[in-house]
């Protein structure tokens, strides 16, 4: 029994000293085996008295738990060490570049017509669509601009042999709409339009999105409200907003409105966003709806002229060149 | 329309400044463009005679001038050409600050001694001229200031009016625009009419009475048109943009602009027997003031005398019969020429003139006596002679007669959610010229007057009170209306979606123009011939397309031309496709894919896009519809396409687009880099999905049995999948093909095909004996159908 305590911290050493698994299993094997030294302790038992037995018993179990705990403190300890060094072998260069496809991106004209539509969709309008080769009566005559009005000068029109013409804006999608459709409508129409027009500023080609609201009493307050409204969620600015008297034959009364900016030397600077105005009676009765009993507005704005200044574009031909180093940088 | 702010002003003056002026009319619609300087800022700079003038010692081109400021003399060194004695001259003296700052100081030119400069037009920015010094006229006040003598501190203010203001292409019309906004009352000069001093008349007919309702034409005699008109008139028609011709001319043209009245004036020796205003005759020509020789046509109205026509009426007159430097009598006419009349003429000869841009917006129709006398009392004034009586010749049945128009008090209220006092609403038309003719509780009728052709009906009275009282202080609400949800069928599957779907397999989104090249058209799609159009801006641009892919094949050329070769394009839009019902357009959705599969990147040799990654975008894009197994591919032939590599896209058994390795001969034509896929189908196709129906899982297991197949390469797996459907039972649940094998093992012309198939039954477990019996007669009928045999 003298020797139990130098047994034990024997044991205790040699588990210290122990390198892996095996070594481990071997020393338990020595020391707590069928034919281990702490398990030949017990046999020893035998030569005391019965009232010595249960304490030597007692003392030879923990002197084996304590070889037992420390066997099982190596070996969690070498196991997380194995982990620990398995995980360190299979570390990665994180900053590395994903596999497969990139996102490509939307356009920025439709981004901002999109935008534009899902303002106007949460408040109830539908998206109208019409068609580009037009005829003159819903490009011009049911707008109440008869063939010999001045305002046909302003609209630099594309014509087909046949009479057609490409629209030159897209307030044709209204009278469609108002055609098939009596009030309340709501509507916006976004969509391609043509002028035979080219230089810095213009485009042949280029985008408008039209709003027609008609409804019972719908007035002219109404319609600066729900411009005033519009410019400040697409520019997310308190944006200070004028109108002007204007004239479209469409319209009466007919506005542009503009947007206040502050200028380069701290002045008061306008600048004009879109064209708006009370659907004309004529144009109503032309696509029949009633003008007695209901009123409405129309706007229209070019996609382009927003969407450069939402995002700083400075050149209107880079919307139609599709450089991938400019439609990438809209996501 | 351009315009001296001081003419206005002395039309009207409201004690406002300029800016707040501009920023009113601007308000009030008459959009301000720009506002000029009339002259550059300059100062020193005075009226001086030039007493003699010598040449220069020792320089040919220069000149040794003495002017006179009305108290001493200058000596002062010119190189301009008419420098000479006798001429009254703008003299910057010394200690002259010219624009750009430029200090004038006494200096030295070759050993003369100069002191101060005579200036051009040019150097004092008051007009273009550098050709020599101004000249001014003889009765310039020598020593005055030029500034103040030429009333140089105005602004010209050039506003751009909408059609319907042709009233306020005038600086009459302008100031009772102005006097309106100001409440202030008009101060024009004084006018009268000229009694004639001879009884001489001219023959005057009006075969055309809706063309021109009203003609009045007035003879002058003994009119002296040697002397240039005087330098105020001369300086307000520069400002309003117009260049000094005679004086006679020069009248007419002021008094255009002062009342807005065109008027011409003939040579009246010059005019054969009598005037008609008539139709022209089809093929009638006419050498107009321009010396433009036009060939007119029965809608032409024409100002003719017994030998033809002498003037397009409202347009411009004819160069045969107008005055010249030898011209003592003339006759000056004021019509008044209905706008429809006159609309669009001009413009289909390639014209725009002062007069045409007045009279298509419409011209006072009661201003043509008022015109007439103004014009002959400053041509009296000015050039002398004796006036005849005036001549008029009206046609009251066609003359306008104003509308009358009904303004309701509740209509004004409630289109502009504001309720005016009926004080407000009177003045406010009233001063705009609408005679107030009856009025109850109800509302009021009103008279338009005779120079707006913009109120004929009720909204465009509500208008001018609204733009008068101002649209920025009228009230501003958001629209109430009734909360509808409007219907949005689940089927639809909504254009944003496809979209994103296309980002997010890393496609960007090209806009591309709708008008493209003939020539590349045609070789993209032999089909269809596409529409043309009639004025297109350039031959590259001339017929619409019956297909996106032209203008992607650029996109894609643009882009390998800039270095970037990895290439993933879409577009959505209308196509514009002939047939016998009419021209179709039609919403497509295309694309294009070239260059590397990936992008560059460290996971392994980039490899070329093919036909497969172009069909897997598209597969991902039909499972939209929830009903992607409806889309099928099958081989077919395209223009554009590679013949071994193009397939027709079909729903169903409706052909919906292609799909393809872009034709080796267009990749080369087009000068791109490797191959290009490309793809077109129909949007209706796309967005029209199905609503998701849910079939009830089954609880018991599947079974998987794998078979190869060698068979003759020619036969498409589609026909394979299609026998397996056909024969392999009701239970059969997907059919995959895992593998596909040419090669080694496998006799030549051959290939092999692995396939799975697992069945699966809703409401118990299959066993083996059925399952092998579908098994087996699906081997037996490719045996059969296919000439397939098992491979070992």
């Amino acid at each position: 029994m003298e020797n139990l305590n130098q047994l034990v911290e024997e044991g205790l050493a040699a588990v210290e000293a122990a390198q892996d698994e095996g070594a481990l299993d071997q020393i338990r094997v020595q020391y707590l085996g069928k034919k281990g030294v702490l398990t030949a302790q017990l046999k020893s038992l035998g030569q005391l008295s019965a009232e010595e037995r249960p304490a030597a018993g007692a003392k030879i179990n923990e002197a084996k738990q304590q070889v037992q705990d420390a066997i099982n403190t190596k070996r969690t300890l070498m196991a997380s060490a194995a982990l620990r060094a398995k995980l360190a072998s299979e570390s990665i260069d994180v900053s590395l570049s994903g596999r497969g496809q990139q996102s490509g991106g939307l356009h920025p004209v439709t981004m901002t017509m999109e935008r534009i539509e899902a303002f106007f969709a949460q408040i109830g309008f539908s998206v109208a669509k019409g068609p580009e080769i037009e005829d003159d009566y819903h490009n011009f005559e049911a707008l109440n601009i008869p063939s010999h009005h001045p305002a046909r000068s302003m609209h630099d029109t594309f014509f087909f042999d046949d009479g057609t013409l490409l629209r030159t804006h897209t307030s044709p999608v209204q009278v469609r709409t108002m055609e098939q459709q009596q009030p309340p409508i709501r509507v916006i129409c976004p969509g391609r339009v043509y002028r035979c027009d080219w230089d810095q500023t213009h485009s042949p080609m280029f985008h408008q999105v039209e709003g027609l609201l008609v409804d019972d009493n719908i007035s002219f307050a109404d319609l600066k409200g729900i411009l005033h409204n519009f410019l400040n969620v697409f520019f997310e600015q308190d944006l200070q907003v004028r109108y002007r008297p204007s004239y479209f034959p469409f319209t009466e009364p007919s506005i542009e409105v503009d947007i206040g900016y502050t200028g380069a030397n701290g002045e008061q600077k306008w600048m004009e966003i879109l064209g708006c105005g009370m659907v004309h009676p004529n144009v109503l009765t032309a696509s029949g709806v009633d003008p007695e009993k209901y009123t409405g507005f129309a706007f229209g704005f070019g996609v382009e002229r927003l969407a450069m200044l939402r995002y700083g574009v400075k050149d209107l031909r880079l919307f139609f060149e599709n450089d991938l180093k400019f439609l990438s940088q809209f996501g | 329309m351009k315009f001296s702010e001081k003419w206005l002003r002395e039309w009207v003056n409201p004690a406002i400044s300029s800016d707040e002026l501009i920023a009113q009319i601007t308000l009030a619609g008459l959009e301000v463009d720009d506002v000029d300087p009339a002259a550059g800022e300059f100062s020193g700079v005075i009226v001086a005679e030039v007493v003699a003038a010598e040449q220069h010692p020792n320089a040919d081109k220069l000149r040794v001038c003495t002017v006179s400021d009305g108290t001493a003399e200058h000596q002062v060194v010119c190189g301009a050409p008419n420098a000479r004695a006798g001429i009254k001259v703008a003299y910057a003296t010394v200690g002259a600050v010219l624009p750009g700052n430029f200090k004038i100081k006494k200096a030295k030119l070759r050993q003369v001694e100069s002191f101060g400069m005579l200036c051009a037009g040019a150097e004092l920015d008051i007009n273009e001229e550098n050709d020599g010094i101004m000249e001014l006229p003889a009765d310039a006040p020598v020593g005055g200031d030029l500034r103040e003598y030429m009333q140089l501190d105005d602004q010209i203010i050039d506003v751009d009016l909408t059609p319907n203001r042709g009233d306020c292409l005038s600086i009459a019309g302008l100031a009772r625009e102005v006097g309106v906004l100001n409440s202030t009352d008009l101060t024009p000069p004084t006018m009268s009419e000229v009694a004639p001093t001879i009884e001489d008349t001219f023959p005057i007919k009006v075969s055309d009475p809706q063309g021109c309702p009203r003609i009045t034409a007035r003879v002058v005699r003994g009119i002296d048109v040697s002397k240039p008109s005087p330098q105020w008139m001369q300086e307000r028609l520069r400002r309003s943009g117009i260049r000094s011709i005679d004086a006679a001319v020069d009248i007419t043209a002021y008094v255009m602009l002062e009342l807005g009245q065109p008027m011409h004036a003939y040579d009246l020796a010059l005019l054969n027997g009598s005037i008609n205003v008539r139709k022209a005759s089809q093929g009638e020509q006419l050498t107009l003031l321009n010396e433009q020789l036009v060939e007119l046509n029965e809608e032409i109205l024409v100002i003719a005398d017994n030998e033809g026509a002498i003037g397009m009426a409202g347009i411009m007159g004819g160069n045969s019969t107008g005055v010249n430097s030898n011209t003592t009598d003339v006759l000056l006419e004021a019509a008044f020429f209905d706008p429809i009349t006159i609309a669009g003429k001009a413009r289909s000869f390639g014209l725009h003139t002062d007069a045409s841009h007045r009279f298509e917006r419409g011209v006072d129709y009661a201003l043509q006596r008022q015109a007439m006398d103004r014009a002959t009392q400053l041509l009296l004034d000015i050039c002398g002679g004796e006036a005849g009586p005036i001549i008029e010749q009206v046609a009251n049945e066609t003359l306008p007669k104003g509308e009358q128009v009904v303004l309701r008090k509740q209509r004004l209220t409630s289109l502009l959610a504001f309720e005016f006092d009926d004080a407000q609403v009177e003045d406010i038309l009233t001063r705009l010229g609408l005679e107030l003719v009856s009025k109850d509780d109800a509302g009021w009728t009103f008279k338009s007057p005779s120079w707006r052709f913009d109120m004929a009906i009720e909204a465009d009275l509500i208008e001018e009170v609204a733009r008068v009282y101002g649209y920025n202080n009228l009230p501003s609400t958001n629209p109430v209306g009734s909360m509808d949800i409007p219907a949005k069928p689940e089927m639809h599957r909504p254009m944003s979606l496809l979209r994103h779907h296309m980002v997010s397999r890393g496609y960007q989104e090209a806009i591309t123009y709708s008008f493209v090249a003939p020539e590349l058209m045609a070789k993209m799609d032999d089909q269809n011939t596409p529409v043309a159009l009639a004025n297109p801006i350039s031959a590259d641009m001339s017929v619409m397309r019956t297909s996106i892919w032209p203008g992607l094949a650029k996109a894609v050329q643009y882009n390998q031309n800039r270095q970037q070769s990895r290439v993933r394009l879409f577009e959505t839009g209308q196509r514009f496709i002939p047939s016998n019902d009419g021209l179709q357009q039609e919403d497509v959705i295309a694309g294009v894919i070239s260059g590397s599969r990936d992008p560059e990147s460290w996971h392994g040799k980039a490899e070329s896009v093919d036909f497969f990654d172009l069909k897997g975008d598209l597969q991902s894009l039909f499972d939209l519809t929830g009903e992607g197994a409806s889309f099928t591919f099958a081989k077919a032939e395209h223009v554009a396409l590679h013949p071994g590599q193009c397939a027709a896209i079909f729903k169903n058994s409706e052909q919906v687009g292609y799909a393809g390795a872009m034709h080796p001969g267009l990749v080369k034509e087009l000068g791109l880099q490797g191959p290009a896929f490309l793809f077109e189908v129909n949007l209706a196709a796309l967005q029209a999905g199905v609503v998701p129906a849910f079939n009830a899982l089954s609880k018991y297991p599947e079974v998987r049995r794998d078979m190869a197949v060698i068979l003759d390469e020619a036969i498409a797996v589609s026909q394979v999948e299609g026998i397996i459907k056909q024969q392999a039972g009701e239970h059969l649940q997907q059919v995959n093909l895992f593998d596909v094998y040419a090669g080694k093992g496998i006799e030549p012309g051959h290939k092999s095909l692995a396939l799975g198939l697992t069945w699966q039954h809703a409401e118990r477990t299959l066993n083996d004996d059925e399952v092998n019996q579908w098994f087996d007669k699906v081997v037996t009928a490719m045996q059969a159908q296919l000439s397939a045999t098992l491979r070992s």
